[in-house]
């Protein structure tokens, strides 16, 4: 019962994190048309701004200062070259995000070297959030900080790291603060109309430009916070844009490209779909024979029926990537049907 | 490249031909540079673990520069190859095409089986061109013996010689009752899963197995949700053959989620990982190997001067040994043409670091002692603080090389 409750908490935390990447991606995306290939590199960018400032004025303040730089460059490359290109069509502006991808990549491979950086969490980050305390006389409950000795002698005490509870935390508040911001203020009115009428926008005397460099900024902080957060978490090496960067795909395609409630249900699927399958032992074969039907081991399909879910759960978030295309191609709150 | 040394390597010659004083003594081989092409990571997840294997290399070989039995110059000129066999192959391609004669890999057997099945390829196809090539750290069994080739030596004890060790140590432990494996998906992780089963069967058949698992190669940087499921299992014990960034997540991980079980390993020693054990894992973390940081004498000056050096650990002190083995060969052969040298190599005894080692004549696997060892705070009789965190490996159990010594199926097919 602890191991679920864990387990859940893993994937909703990694989904979360998914969430604040996905987040600006689909909004660059469904006002600009742009699907920004670069997006995970600003989220790699992030992890190593947010180390080097962090060495420099510690954890807390580079939680705030390596977003905004991130966010910073994120504006001026689509003032400097996005917008130039935009003239040549969606392709034009999808192959230099391509081209900046890699620019990036090769730019914090020179700076940093190939190899893990030490980018360690704060310590007050450092430490349990809080102890599941698993009893056979009490059933489960919650501890919050280090349970103490005494009561983990007798029950199973499982810690759940605060970095991870601080991940959940934040995108929260970012969620929250992104529906305020989108649904509540005149900024979220002038996105939102640029969104979908730009030309009657302008003609309204609003700079669509400029809302377009903003939001294209604001996407890339919302990626290099993540990036300080994820890099803090689990590691900062030059691998990570690319490890986070096909998932995010499957994530703003299944969510259905230009939806934030796609991009936050897609996210949290499909960072379940990434950690509780692994924990999970049993195959076809087994499944087949709770129905009470027998599968013989000569079979054809046997071979890939014995595979478990935990064997398999790798493949499992491309699989639903290829079967959302074939059944609902806009994805599941998707509102373009382009 | 190749035109600038070779004069200079001829300079050499002639210089050290002078300065003999006996004639006798000066043999053909001496003065001349031996190039080793160094294949393994440089960048990636195992980029630490590579780049301290290469520093230790160009230090051992700059020792040995100084003074060793044939009289050669030691050069090596490293490779990335990513962890990859495609890419090691591009390696081993360029290497050849430079004209070096001698390759080094260790990090991953998947990359040293394509070299392995390389480098026969092109010595039957380029008689007089041999390449030798010295593997330090890839352990496959499989590599000694169904795909044993004559131009492959190993330095490092191969799986079933370190599970032999490992478990001739649990058999005595008699609060182990339930085991989980977990290890990398590919030649190694498979190899370690099948003999720790099958030893532990063997020696302590109450042993339970209570779970097993393979993981993508350096690419999984989340293992959170295996920790959940070791722990749901109820072991008390894991034994894992990961290494590198595998070892250090995973190891993060469990002391995240308060995991409170021992770990037998084959790499805690490695890169990286000492630092993520932490205080945390003090006590419960054991690895075994053909060596451990507090064996003192002259391995243990060689420690000190390279940490003084680079602020850095010299731990794969196999390179040592390989070093000793090349040169003694060297002047036996009385060549450095690795045709030569091959043969020179099978047998070869020798006093190293750690005790006695032999080149197995028939699988070319080396023999030596084995140690295990445990993680915990430095004290006076183990005073190397790892990876300067104040915490060490100590010894508990030291295995002559018979005991860890697993028999070879090898035909080596010797050339005519």
């Amino acid at each position: 019962m602890d191991q679920t409750v864990i387990n859940i908490l893993n994937g909703l935390s990694s989904g979360l994190l998914l969430f604040m990447l996905s987040s600006g991606l689909t909004l660059i995306f469904s006002m600009m048309g742009v699907l920004n290939f670069a997006h995970a590199g600003f989220y790699m960018l992030g992890a190593y701004v947010g180390y080097a400032t962090s060495r420099i004025v510690g954890f807390w303040p580079a939680l705030a200062v390596a977003p905004l730089v991130v966010g910073v460059l994120g504006a001026v490359f689509e003032r400097a070259c996005l917008r130039r290109v935009h003239r040549f069509g969606n392709v034009a502006e999808l192959l230099v995000t391509f081209g900046l991808s890699y620019l990036i990549l090769e730019a914090v491979q020179v700076v940093w070297g190939r190899a893990p950086v030490a980018f360690d969490p704060p310590a007050l980050l450092a430490q349990p959030a809080f102890t599941l305390v698993q009893s056979a006389g009490t059933g489960l409950s919650l501890v919050f900080g280090h349970a103490d000795a005494a009561t983990c002698a007798h029950a199973a005490c499982t810690t759940f790291p605060a970095t991870r509870a601080f991940m959940m935390g934040i995108a929260l508040l970012m969620l929250l603060a992104l529906w305020l911001l989108l649904r509540h203020t005149r900024v979220g009115l002038v996105i939102q109309a640029a969104l979908t009428h730009p030309e009657m926008a302008e003609a309204l005397g609003h700079n669509v430009p400029r809302v377009f460099m903003l939001v294209f900024g604001a996407g890339c902080a919302l990626a290099g916070l993540a990036g300080v957060i994820g890099g803090a978490t689990f590691i900062t090496e030059p691998a990570m844009a690319a490890s986070v960067g096909s998932i995010l795909f499957v994530v703003v395609v299944v969510g259905g490209t230009g939806s934030l409630v796609g991009a936050f249900v897609g996210s949290l699927l499909i960072g379940l779909l990434q950690t509780v399958p692994l924990t999970v032992d049993k195959s076809l074969v087994d499944a087949a024979s709770a129905l009470g039907w027998q599968v013989s081991p000569d079979g054809v399909a046997y071979p890939l029926m014995k595979l478990t879910l935990a064997q398999v759960a790798p493949i499992l978030p491309y699989l639903l990537l290829v079967l959302v295309l074939i059944v609902r191609p806009r994805g599941l709150f998707g509102t373009r049907d382009d | 490249m190749t035109f600038l040394k070779k004069p200079l390597a001829l300079a050499a010659a002639l210089a050290l031909a002078c300065l003999a004083l006996h004639p006798g003594a000066a043999s053909a081989q001496k003065g001349e540079t031996v190039r080793i092409a160094w294949i393994d990571p440089l960048s990636g997840l195992m980029a630490p673990i590579g780049q301290n294997q290469l520093k230790s290399f160009q230090y051992i070989a700059e020792l040995f520069n100084r003074s060793n039995l044939a009289g050669v110059k030691f050069e090596i000129v490293p490779f990335d190859n990513k962890v990859s066999p495609a890419e090691s192959l591009t390696a081993l391609k360029s290497a050849i095409d430079q004209n070096i004669r001698y390759v080094t890999q260790g990090d991953g057997s998947g990359s040293a089986g394509a070299l392995v099945d390389a480098i026969n390829k092109n010595n039957e196809r380029n008689p007089g061109k041999e390449v030798l090539f010295m593997n330090y750290a890839a352990v496959d069994p499989d590599l000694t013996n169904s795909k044993c080739s004559y131009w492959h030596f190993r330095l490092d004890a191969d799986t079933s010689m370190k599970m032999e060790a490992l478990t001739t140590y649990i058999k005595d432990q008699k609060d182990i009752h339930k085991v989980y494996i977990i290890g990398q998906n590919y030649a190694h992780g498979v190899q370690v899963a099948k003999y720790a089963k099958a030893d532990l069967a063997r020696k302590r058949p109450d042993i339970q197995i209570v779970g097993e698992d393979l993981h993508p190669l350096a690419k999984v940087t989340d293992f959170a949700p295996y920790v959940a499921k070791i722990k749901a299992s109820g072991a008390d014990t894991v034994i894992t053959g990961n290494w590198g960034s595998d070892l250090s997540l995973l190891v993060k991980a469990a002391n995240e989620a308060g995991l409170d079980v021992r770990f037998f390993t084959y790499y805690a020693n490695n890169a990286g990982t000492p630092t993520a054990l932490g205080a945390g894992a003090a006590g419960r973390v054991y690895f075994v190997g053909y060596g451990h940081p507090n064996m003192g004498g002259q391995i243990g000056k060689l420690q000190a001067d390279f940490k003084a050096k680079f602020n850095d650990d010299f731990y794969v002190a196999d390179i040592y040994a390989e070093f000793q083995l090349l040169s003694e060969a060297m002047a036996k052969a009385k060549s450095t043409d690795p045709n030569k040298v091959a043969a020179a190599l099978e047998g070869l005894r020798l006093k190293s670091y750690n005790g006695d080692i032999e080149m197995r004549k028939t699988d070319h696997q080396l023999q030596q002692d084995l140690w295990i060892s445990v993680w915990q705070k430095t004290d006076a009789k183990n005073p190397y603080s790892v990876e300067n965190t104040g915490y060490t490996f100590a010894p508990v159990a030291h295995y002559d090389a018979y005991v860890a010594s697993t028999p070879t199926s090898c035909q080596m097919k010797r050339p005519a």
